[in-house]
């Protein structure tokens, strides 16, 4: 479950997270505030309290969603929210010159971005992303308030069962592990994307 | 043919180009001087489309004017960091001109053939000295094949001994029945090149 949790996060949330960056520098006014709120209400309360909201609280209101769901799309929006965050900045630190050559060069908005400027995007912003997705793994934890069965739900079981710390020290290996990978395939990608500068 | 006809514009109610006037005929180098602050660049900027007029007219071939047909090599050259030499010049002729893969790499090293950058082509950007980037450049620009190409300060981000490269650059370029507009505040330089010069003075806030 907490990797399972972990992968569609991220594979959601990383185009939602560019989508959001971009409504941010957006020039249509309306769309900025929503989406700027969106932002501020995201980063502004905790992911715990977001995910007990979703799956306790919307039922009230009629919108029901089940267990794995809840979890999925409270993180998705949580995350999408950080991620944004961070690509605006990346957005932010390509020059004006970058977008000013692909217009005289007649390239469209969609050429621009996909071909020049995400890709330099992307580089910039890998290591950041990187801290969010070691974040996440960590928070993947939270689901089990709402009775989904984690790592860390499993080893609280054990624990109480047998009456012993080594289900706990184990639960805690267990995320070092996922973690030392995550940080060696980020390794991995940066060193992709260092062959130029 | 690059016809100019009065064209002014103002930046919040300040004139930065008055009634400016000029006729660029093919194959010719026109020059652009003067002085910092004059409005060089802006004028540039108009011509290129990265900026609009206020009032006037610009015709290319008698033809009301299409951004299209102008080429631009930046101050800073603005390559493309994320992509290689070849890349930086085929990108626009395969995604815009719709040019085959194979007819839009021919072109490229034809073009650093002629401008002496032949064996670059897997380069990045970062490892070009900087008259190397300017030839990218301008290699990056022809291959969209406009009808003028324009360059901004083409002197100033190189070292001074290279002015003398940079010129014969553009006479051979200019054999080649190229068309070429130039902003510069090198007055020696701008005078070896120039069929024509258009000094642009900065106009007083009165």
């Amino acid at each position: 479950m907490t990797l399972n949790i972990f992968f569609w996060t991220l594979i959601l949330a990383t185009p939602l997270g560019i989508l959001v960056s971009l409504g941010e520098m957006s020039k249509i006014k309306p769309l900025k505030w929503v989406v700027n709120f969106y932002v501020w209400i995201m980063r502004g309360t905790p992911l715990l309290l977001q995910l007990i909201f979703v799956f306790y609280g919307l039922p009230i209101i009629h919108i029901v969603f089940p267990r794995y769901q809840a979890a999925l799309f409270a993180f998705v929006l949580n995350y999408a929210a950080y991620f944004a965050e961070i690509f605006r900045g990346g957005f932010q630190s390509i020059d004006q010159g970058q977008f000013e050559a692909a217009q005289v060069l007649r390239l469209n908005r969609w050429q621009t971005m996909t071909k020049i400027i995400i890709p330099q995007v992307i580089k910039i912003v890998l290591p950041s992303i990187g801290n969010e997705v070691i974040n996440l793994v960590k928070d993947s934890s939270l689901v089990y308030v709402i009775g989904l069965g984690d790592l860390l739900r499993a080893g609280n079981v054990a624990m109480a069962r047998d009456v012993t710390l080594v289900p706990l020290v184990l639960v805690g290996v267990i995320y070092l592990l996922l973690i030392s990978i995550c940080a060696f395939i980020l390794k991995r990608l940066e060193k992709h994307f260092s062959y130029y500068k | 043919m690059l016809e100019v006809k009065n064209l002014c514009k103002e930046f919040n109610n300040r004139p930065i180009l008055k009634d400016i006037s000029f006729t660029l005929k093919d194959g010719e180098i026109m020059t652009i001087v003067g002085p910092s602050g004059a409005g060089k660049t802006t004028l540039l900027r108009i011509i290129a489309g990265l900026e609009t007029k206020d009032s006037g007219e610009i015709l290319i071939d008698g033809k009301p004017y299409d951004p299209g047909k102008v080429g631009v090599v930046f101050q800073d050259f603005n390559l493309f960091p994320n992509l290689n030499v070849l890349q930086n010049i085929t990108l626009a002729p395969t995604m815009v001109l719709k040019e085959s893969k194979e007819e839009a790499d021919q072109n490229a090293k034809k073009l650093l053939d002629q401008l002496q950058m032949n064996g670059r082509e897997k380069q990045y950007p970062y490892q070009l000295s900087g008259g190397q980037k300017q030839r990218v450049a301008i290699a990056r620009a022809l291959a969209m094949k406009p009808r003028i190409l324009c360059y901004d300060e083409p002197t100033s981000a190189l070292d001074p001994n290279l002015r003398k490269e940079v010129e014969k650059m553009i006479l051979d370029l200019k054999k080649s029945g190229l068309t070429q507009l130039i902003i510069t505040h090198d007055l020696t330089f701008a005078k070896n090149v120039a069929d024509q010069m258009l000094n642009v003075q900065p106009l007083s806030e009165a």
